[in-house]
């Protein structure tokens, strides 16, 4: 094949690629735009295959087997709750791809053309380190996260002394080491470039709690992308560095976007300590207010007279996995001439969009899911509101109170409703540790228990 | 002295190109996902930066086993895990994004 027919095909590929994130502008075109992705993939990896230096199909092809069939079978058996430390294990592998196919480029650099073992030419290596060692950080930063989201360890975020002082060192024993390496060519500085990116990694997710997962990931994924530019930049592959691009530009967006959902800079995300720190600040102020308690059969009283309903779920609901009997519950409701919708606040759940995904699976029809901007100026026309497994999103001293460590954080403005019911397993605090002072409102019903629980009381009371 | 630095400085400047214009085409693309399918966007992009397994391929492609060609297979069995597993997980996810037909009341 030759060498134009192949830029031509790949970039086919890269724009169908670029098709594949345009068709996410809505739901209807989305799964088209999924079809596009998959046959641009399709595209690039059977143009590869002809080329006339690979020639080992059976190997590749087994590869490719072992691989589809491990993919295929966990994408197929994950629940929708665990979806991020799904998207946390798989960034992890796209970060130790990276690597491996630097360290393949390094020990055999003939085979791409990048100058002959012993003398390979500088710019390459200077790309090939620098997509080693942001694979590397990718790998193990996401290993973290996913132990973090799967529970492996605690969420908590690990908080020691000279944290950013080690983190600054490591980082510029990496960059004197890319330095050394370029010039000596050393198989034992590669490696010790990929130990050290790999403990940076660990390094930079180790102070970042679990609230701030949203972010993490988003920036992993960033990563992600920003280590296939490096290696397309090594092989000079147009198709990887315009994909390596758009990857990386959409996890910087969606961490911008995370970000400013919890008003906060992403720098200020990163150097971490959000969540724990804070935890007994202003908890013990509270314990003389009142707290106005209800149970199902209340809670079911006050929304079947209710004419609009707002539903605020958090990630306590994708926990307790009480998503479908929630969509009972507003079933009944809606079959009473009440009006349900849903406000989704942008750092609800573990990922960026989340909720969006689990009120998908129990069946909610995405036009009554609504964003916070969309939804926030309905909260005084609405009855009842019900806040099931959020908490710190629904916090009106991120408006108010200067000194808490929430303010400025956009809310969902739930306290302007006519009656708040708030489903909480117990008073605790938030992730960010912070009291909520929306539960000894007088219009604030309180309702412990188990968010699944509790719907399905309600569902019970409601017939 | 620019040989010393690169092989080949057009292909480097044609590569930074091509970079900058598909972070920009990024940009706009990305913003244009709305909120609600920001889990699928991470599932696609997912399964998209496994197209990594074109350096993979190339690695693993020569016949006589070497280091780099183990290198080439691990990875290529990695990223096949991503594209499966992202494109599958997104079409999962994308099949459940349905608007009910209003009833008749």
């Amino acid at each position: 094949m030759s060498a134009s027919l192949v830029s031509i095909l790949y970039l086919i590929s890269a724009l169908l690629f670029i098709f594949a994130l345009r068709g996410l502008s809505h739901p209807e075109s989305s799964r088209l735009g999924n079809i596009f992705g998959v046959v641009g993939m399709i595209i690039a990896i059977v143009t590869t295959l002809m080329f006339k230096s690979v020639l080992s199909y059976t190997e590749i092809g087994i590869a490719i087997l072992i691989g589809g069939t491990i993919g295929t079978l966990i994408a197929i058996r994950i629940e929708m709750t665990a979806l991020p430390q799904l998207v946390a294990a798989f960034h992890s592998l796209v970060g130790l791809a990276a690597v491996f196919v630097a360290a393949a480029a390094f020990y055999d650099p003939q085979s791409f053309n990048i100058g002959i073992k012993g003398s390979i030419f500088k710019s390459s290596l200077i790309e090939m380190s620098l997509g080693t060692f942001i694979g590397a950080i990718t790998f193990s930063g996401s290993v973290l996260a996913f132990a973090k989201l799967q529970g492996l360890i605690s969420s908590k975020p690990i908080v020691f002394k000279f944290q950013h002082l080690i983190n600054a060192l490591v980082f510029l024993f990496i960059i004197i080491l890319i330095f050394y390496f370029i010039f000596n060519q050393s198989a034992a500085i590669f490696w010790i470039i990929i130990i050290a990116s790999i403990i940076l990694g660990f390094l930079v997710v180790v102070p970042i709690g679990g609230a701030d997962m949203p972010v993490v990931i988003s920036m992993l994924n960033s990563y992600s992308g920003w280590a296939a530019c490096g290696i397309g930049f090594t092989l000079s592959n147009n198709l990887l560095i315009i994909t390596g691009a758009l990857v990386g530009a959409s996890g910087a967006i969606l961490s911008y976007i995370m970000s400013k959902g919890m008003n906060r800079s992403i720098f200020n995300v990163v150097l971490g300590g959000f969540g724990g720190e804070q935890a007994n600040v202003n908890s013990s102020n509270n314990s003389d207010k009142i707290v106005k308690q209800g149970n199902a059969e209340d809670a079911a009283y006050i929304l079947k007279n209710a004419e609009t309903v707002i539903i605020v779920p958090g990630y306590g609901m994708a926990v307790a996995q009480a998503q479908h009997v929630l969509k009972e519950m507003c079933d009944l409701l809606k079959k009473e001439g009440i009006k349900v919708r849903y406000a989704i606040h942008p750092v609800a759940g573990r990922m960026p969009g989340h909720m969006n995904v689990l009120l998908a699976e129990a069946s909610v029809s995405y036009d009554e899911v609504l964003e916070l901007d969309e939804i926030n100026h309905d909260f005084p026309m609405t009855e009842v509101s019900f806040v099931i497994g959020a908490n710190d999103v629904t916090n009106p001293a991120a408006k108010t109170d200067k000194s808490s460590p929430i303010y400025g954080m956009p809310i969902l403005d739930v306290e302007k409703s006519g009656s708040v019911l708030f489903v909480k397993r117990s008073m605790a605090t938030g992730y960010s540790g912070v009291d909520n002072e929306l539960f000894y409102r007088d219009n604030t019903t309180m309702l412990f228990g188990d968010a699944k629980k509790m719907c399905e009381n309600i569902v019970k009371a409601l017939n | 002295m620019e040989n010393i630095i690169y092989h080949n400085s057009d292909i480097f400047v044609v590569g930074l190109t091509v970079f900058f214009l598909s972070c920009i085409i990024g940009y706009y693309v990305v913003w244009s996902v709305t909120p609600a399918l920001h889990s699928p966007l991470m599932g696609v992009t997912n399964a998209i930066s496994s197209v990594i397994i074109v350096g993979a391929i190339l690695a693993a492609g020569p016949q006589d086993l070497n280091t780099s060609k183990i290198f080439g297979i691990v990875g290529v069995i990695l990223a096949s895990i991503n594209i499966f597993g992202g494109f599958i997980v997104t079409y999962r996810m994308l099949s459940m994004f349905k608007k009910k037909p209003k009833k008749k009341q």
